[in-house]
């Protein structure tokens, strides 16, 4: 692909009462293949999506938290949590699943791949991007 | 300018689908590129020819084709999303055993790539959904 552009995946919704959230899943992963320098975002009710511990026995829908793990791998390195979402629904950092990449220019050292932001920081963010997805 | 629009809601449910052809209609007239657009979510449903709404009410599907035929558009129908709502062309019905057919007349059916490939051609990708 002749140009690269900075793509930000913006995840607004809870996990599973609607297919939002694993069908944005779907694109990211078929993007990673277009090599964009490629972030996700994670606000409002989307910081669910993070949270460990899913279990979706009870609704009888796959549970595809899994895949966010995975996210790395798919050289997908920068995933962005904004703090007051987190905040207002009485979550913290700590109710979130430990996402990591290995840095190729850093040896492959495990890094955070979540950053935590303020809303006034994740506006910045999005205003710097060429094109946003929005789920 | 050159867009991708991206639809992500069903017809007649949600105004997007509405909205988004109204988008292209104005952006076409104007001399505007539409480079394509992507139907995924729910939004594949605006691409079956067995809609049939009440005959007071606008067509959101032959509207779609009609203006397809006329600009040459390229109306592309999320494969993923399409195989989970049923909306099968020959292809998709030949390769997973189905006994019939609904696509509509201009729309074809692919993959996410095409989203993403329209994002990188465009100047703007503009969504059309909640």
């Amino acid at each position: 692909m002749s140009e690269t552009k900075q793509f930000l995946y913006v995840n607004r919704r809870a996990p599973y009462g609607t297919i939002y959230a694993w069908e944005a899943l779907e694109v990211v992963l078929i993007g990673a293949a277009f090599e964009q320098d490629v972030s996700l975002a994670f606000l409002d009710d989307g910081v669910f999506q993070l949270t460990k511990g899913q279990d979706t026995a009870g609704v009888g829908m796959k549970n595809f938290s899994p895949t966010y793990s995975a996210l790395g791998d798919y050289e997908v390195t920068k995933i962005y949590v904004e703090k007051e979402s987190l905040e207002e629904r009485g979550l913290t950092m700590d109710d979130l699943q430990h996402l990591t990449y290995e840095d190729e220019d850093d040896d492959w050292a495990e890094k955070d791949s979540i950053r935590l932001v303020s809303r006034a920081e994740l506006a910045e963010i999005m205003a710097g991007q060429d094109v946003m997805f929005n789920f | 300018m050159k867009f991708t629009v991206q639809v992500n809601e069903g017809p007649y449910q949600h105004q997007a689908s509405d909205s988004a052809f109204f988008f292209v209609k104005a952006a076409l007239e104007k001399g505007h590129e539409i480079f394509r657009v992507f139907f995924y979510h729910d939004g594949v449903n605006n691409g079956t020819r067995l809609t049939t709404p009440p005959q007071d009410d606008r067509n959101v599907v032959t509207r779609w084709s009609a203006l397809a035929e006329e600009h040459g558009l390229d109306l592309v129908i999320c494969v993923a999303a399409a195989q989970r709502r049923g909306i099968v062309d020959d292809g998709e019905a030949e390769r997973n055993g189905k006994d019939a057919t609904n696509i509509a007349p201009g729309f074809r059916i692919s993959g996410l790539g095409q989203l993403v490939e329209g994002a990188i051609q465009s100047d703007r990708l503009v969504v059309f959904g909640d």
